[in-house]
């Protein structure tokens, strides 16, 4: 059997990032595997701009961003096999890759770092009643077809959730000739960055209805006209609130959900909120060995975020193939309370962490004024003013290992939203 | 002239057509859709019922059972994916279980073996998620799961393989007696061009579309409504939720829905039940969809409806009679109606396959051929192999190396097979049909711009001309910035 020290799964932004700093930090037997004919993931077909201000402090497009970090691979001269899918994964760190060139081959890791990244939710996840015609597709292909095809899938386009990628493909679209029609969300806000809402929407001209959706579609063949309709507080559609609008296409931009199919065959254990790995600071899952970040992990709103945190994984799978596990270590869980619904990582290791820690989060809410407030116990440790918050942006609390020091009995941290 | 045109290439239609290719005649198969299973034999429950349910004597009860005792053979013979998981007719403490009763004594008249009554108890070791009210069922150990796709083009290959013509995208608009048989008038669904066709013997297996089919030669007039069902299919993390299939017995709000493995690993529950007046009505309702997850708690327990990664909605062809109707038209010589084939039909498309070619042997008196093909091989599971089968595969068919699909793991080689075949794949939907690709989580949102590729270089056609489903279901629609 081949044998690495660590085997990345997947060679977009999280898989980039975690190699570098693997290498950084001293591993020189790495692999990353790739299912597409190219790194850089997903970035690749968003040709968009706005990536890595953080990082950069430049507006790059997706393929200039991950262009830097495929540079970065490419100078430290780590491996990676292109087209490429993994198989399987087990608890041992056993890697199935199969590809045309060398078949079906089996790699032993002594570590892992998942970085699959996310999928979208599908129509049928969605339970979209109606006909089932040529015409509805997930925003994400409808942007790998214009932007990597050069093909359109339509003219007279209805969108549905108002995640980033829908708000990007409505400005796309118009851009090449296409009328958008409506942007229609479920929710009370959007899913997406406030700057996507004000660049892909309204310097075009196009209405976003919050509270609606899509009660019927129409067309045998290829969609001839899509059916919104306001929902109530219950999210169920409100009768008589129907407008019909005569399209060919409606793009779905409903939600990303991270790809943990190989987590589950190793024996991740995942959490309901995120569907993602549980993790602690040090990104390791609940299997030994097995780091995860980036999408796979919790889906993020801006790559800058995501390379930040596969660096980290980068390099605590480093930590550990050079060490091992640290025994007896105690752990401090981090729990989400009022309107802040989950945290990566979800406990920290107060002895072995990092000086400051940064523990990232989504509210499930917009809120207005208000404050996130970290807890050590039941002692208020900080309070941080936000004047807005929305589901769309993460937000985060930085951890202080010198300030946790104080605290040798904590039992746990807490993070919530509240009045200023 | 034919000697048998055969009107549908349904499970119906080619189940005949297979059956009937064992004699030396002139066969060709009528089909207006792009692809073969591309109506009710493709949105069904996907069950080869065990024959407890039809009134006894009837045809439906006849064939059910002679088609579930035929599924064996058939599935080795031409590798169809079916097995016998059993199916189980659960008793709430609300209902009546003198129904059980019933359906086990009808069960013993049809001749279908092994039935009986288990109580909770050894029933909830059977299926744990039965829901807490249900008392007890009826077992019957021969119902089997399907996939209903690749059982009608397992019937439809071989027959092709054995010198039956198919003509696809082919609508038959009338049909006029001649002195020796029947002129069928065609309009191709793409070019719009006529093309007639003559035989001796017409078969009528036009599913919803029978009825029209008998009025314009026959004025003993057939009446077939349309019966909507609406399903939801869930991923395969659910699969594992019910191992039989639980009918529920009917009662005072209705039939009742099924929750059942499928023979892929999903689990599928419905149908829906409501008749409607446009037989091209294939569109889920909220309300339909909505109910599914109430009426199927009646059965089985926290059914994980947030699975689900898919809907349906398929046309049973219900005939007033409430029995197939199957024979000669009486006032029309040579015209024969295969109609009303509503569930079971599926179950016994094989036995239906057998009498009709019977009736067509006899009444044209064909003689077998000598070099009939029997067995056809299905698309290859890779994932059945050893790791050694598998990289020597791959080693002679680099295609196989190749994942298109990432959620159901499908490679480019089987994708090129299932194109490559006899009555081969020309668009995404009959790739889908085939080889699964794109019938997984994500619903097709990551392989489509992949299979679409493929297809674009197998067939040596324009992009623009892909469809989803033939007709003009077309994805692509002009460049960029051309459109």
């Amino acid at each position: 059997m081949k044998q690495y020290d660590l085997v990345i799964v997947g060679g977009g932004p999280a898989g980039l990032a975690a190699a570098v700093a693997a290498k950084d930090n001293g591993i020189d037997s790495i692999l990353i595997i790739e299912r597409d004919k190219e790194l850089g993931g997903i970035l690749n077909q968003c040709i968009h701009n706005g990536f890595g201000l953080h990082t950069f402090k430049q507006e790059l497009t997706g393929p200039e961003y991950a262009s830097r970090f495929i540079d970065q691979v490419l100078e430290r001269n780590i491996e990676y096999k292109l087209n490429t899918m993994v198989m399987d994964i087990t608890a041992d760190k056993v890697v199935t890759v199969m590809n045309r060139e060398d078949g079906m081959v089996q790699i032993q890791a002594k570590a892992v770092i998942l970085a699959m990244g996310c999928r979208e939710r599908s129509r049928g996840a969605l339970n979209i009643p109606g006909y089932r015609p040529a015409g509805v597709f997930s925003a994400g292909t409808a942007q790998r077809l214009v932007n990597m095809e050069g093909y359109m899938p339509g003219k007279k386009v209805v969108i549905l959730g108002s995640g980033d990628i829908g708000l990007i493909m409505a400005r796309r679209m118009t851009l090449e000739g296409a009328e958008v029609k409506v942007v229609a969300e479920l929710m009370p806000y959007s899913g997406g960055l406030k700057r996507n809402i004000v660049q892909c929407l309204d310097d075009f001209g196009i209405p976003l209805k919050l509270s609606h959706t899509v009660v019927d579609i129409e067309g045998k063949n290829r969609v001839e006209a899509v059916t919104i309709a306001e929902v109530g507080p219950d999210r169920r559609p409100i009768p008589g609130t129907e407008i019909r609008y005569e399209c060919d296409t409606l793009l779905l931009s409903c939600g990303l959900i991270p790809e943990n199919e190989l987590s589950k065959s190793a024996g991740v254990a995942l959490n309901p909120i995120t569907s993602g790995p549980i993790v602690g600071d040090n990104l390791e899952t609940n299997i030994e060995g097995i780091f995860a970040c980036g999408n796979v992990l919790h889906v993020h709103d801006l790559v800058d975020y995501v390379s930040q945190e596969a660096a980290t994984a980068g390099k605590n799978a480093t930590l550990y193939i050079q060490n091992g596990v640290a025994a007896n270590v105690k752990t401090v869980e981090i729990v989400p309370e009022g309107g802040v619904r989950y945290t990566v990582p979800k406990f920290i290791r107060p002895t072995e962490m990092e000086d400051n820690l940064t523990v990232r989060f989504r509210v499930g809410d917009v809120y207005k004024n208000c404050a996130i407030a970290t807890y050590f116990d039941e002692e208020l440790i900080s309070k941080r003013k936000r004047p807005v918050m929305a589901p769309g942006e993460m937000e985060q609390v930085i951890l202080n290992k010198k300030k946790l020091a104080e605290y040798p009995d904590l039992t746990k941290i807490t993070i919530r939203i509240e009045e200023v | 002239m034919y000697d048998v045109a055969i009107i549908g290439a349904g499970v119906i239609g080619s189940s005949i057509a297979r059956e009937l290719s064992r004699y030396q005649a002139n066969i060709c198969v009528i089909e207006r859709e792009e692809d073969v299973c591309n109506g009710t034999s493709k949105a069904n429950s996907a069950i080869i019922h065990a024959g407890f349910d039809a009134k006894p004597d009837s045809l439906k009860a006849k064939l059910n059972v002679r088609g579930n005792e035929l599924m064996d053979g058939l599935s080795k013979e031409l590798d169809i994916p079916f097995k016998r998981n059993g199916s189980l007719v659960v008793c709430t403490k609300d209902q009546d279980r003198a129904g059980l009763d019933e359906l086990l004594e009808k069960a013993a008249v049809n001749g279908v073996p092994g039935c009986r009554i288990v109580e909770r108890e050894e029933l909830v070791k059977m299926e744990p998620n039965v829901a807490d009210d249900v008392t007890c069922a009826l077992y019957a150990p021969t119902g089997g799961i399907v996939c209903p796709f690749h059982m009608t083009m397992a019937f439809a290959e071989n027959a092709c393989v054995n010198g039956v013509s198919f003509f696809l995208n082919t609508e038959v608009k009338h049909i006029e007696k001649t002195e020796n048989g029947y002129t069928i008038k065609t309009l191709h669904t793409d070019s719009n061009e006529e093309e007639i066709f003559e035989a001796k013997v017409v078969i009528n297996a036009a599913g919803v579309y029978a009825d029209e089919l008998n009025n314009m030669v026959s004025e003993n007039k057939l009446h077939i409504t349309a019966r909507k069902g609406e399903y939801c299919l869930l991923d395969k993390d659910a699969g594992t939720h019910v191992t039989h299939t639980i009918f529920q017995l009917p009662s005072k709000m209705g039939k009742g829905v099924l929750v059942t493995p499928t023979v892929h690993g999903n689990l599928l529950v419905g149908p829906t039940a409501l008749d409607v007046e446009d037989k091209e009505s294939l569109n889920t309702t909220g309300a339909g969809l909505g109910s599914l997850s109430m009426t199927s708690a009646l059965s089985v327990k926290n059914v994980p409806m947030r699975q689900v990664i898919t809907s349906f909605a398929g046309l049973r062809a219900h005939e007033d009679g409430n029995d197939f109707v199957i024979g000669e038209a009486a006032d029309a010589k040579g015209f024969i109606n295969v109609a009303g084939i509503e569930s079971p039909g599926l179950s016994s498309a094989p036995a239906i396959g057998e009498m009709v070619a019977e009736l067509v042997k006899d009444m044209l008196s064909l003689a077998e051929k000598d070099n009939f093909i029997a067995t056809r091989k299905g698309i290859l599971h890779p994932e059945e192999l050893s790791l050694e089968e598998r990289n020597e595969l791959i080693k002679n068919q680099p295609a196989y190396g190749n994942i298109i699909c990432r959620c159901e793991m499908i490679s480019e080689g089987e994708i090129l097979d299932a194109i490559h075949r006899p009555l081969g794949a020309r668009s995404l939907d009959a790739v889908k049909r085939r080889t699964r690709a794109g019938m997984g989580r994500c619903q097709a949102g990551f392989c489509s711009p992949r299979t679409m590729e493929i297809l674009e270089r197998e067939l040596k056609m324009s992009m623009f001309d892909i469809t989803k489903n033939g007709a003009a279901s077309n994805i692509a629609i002009g460049l960029n910035k051309e459109i």
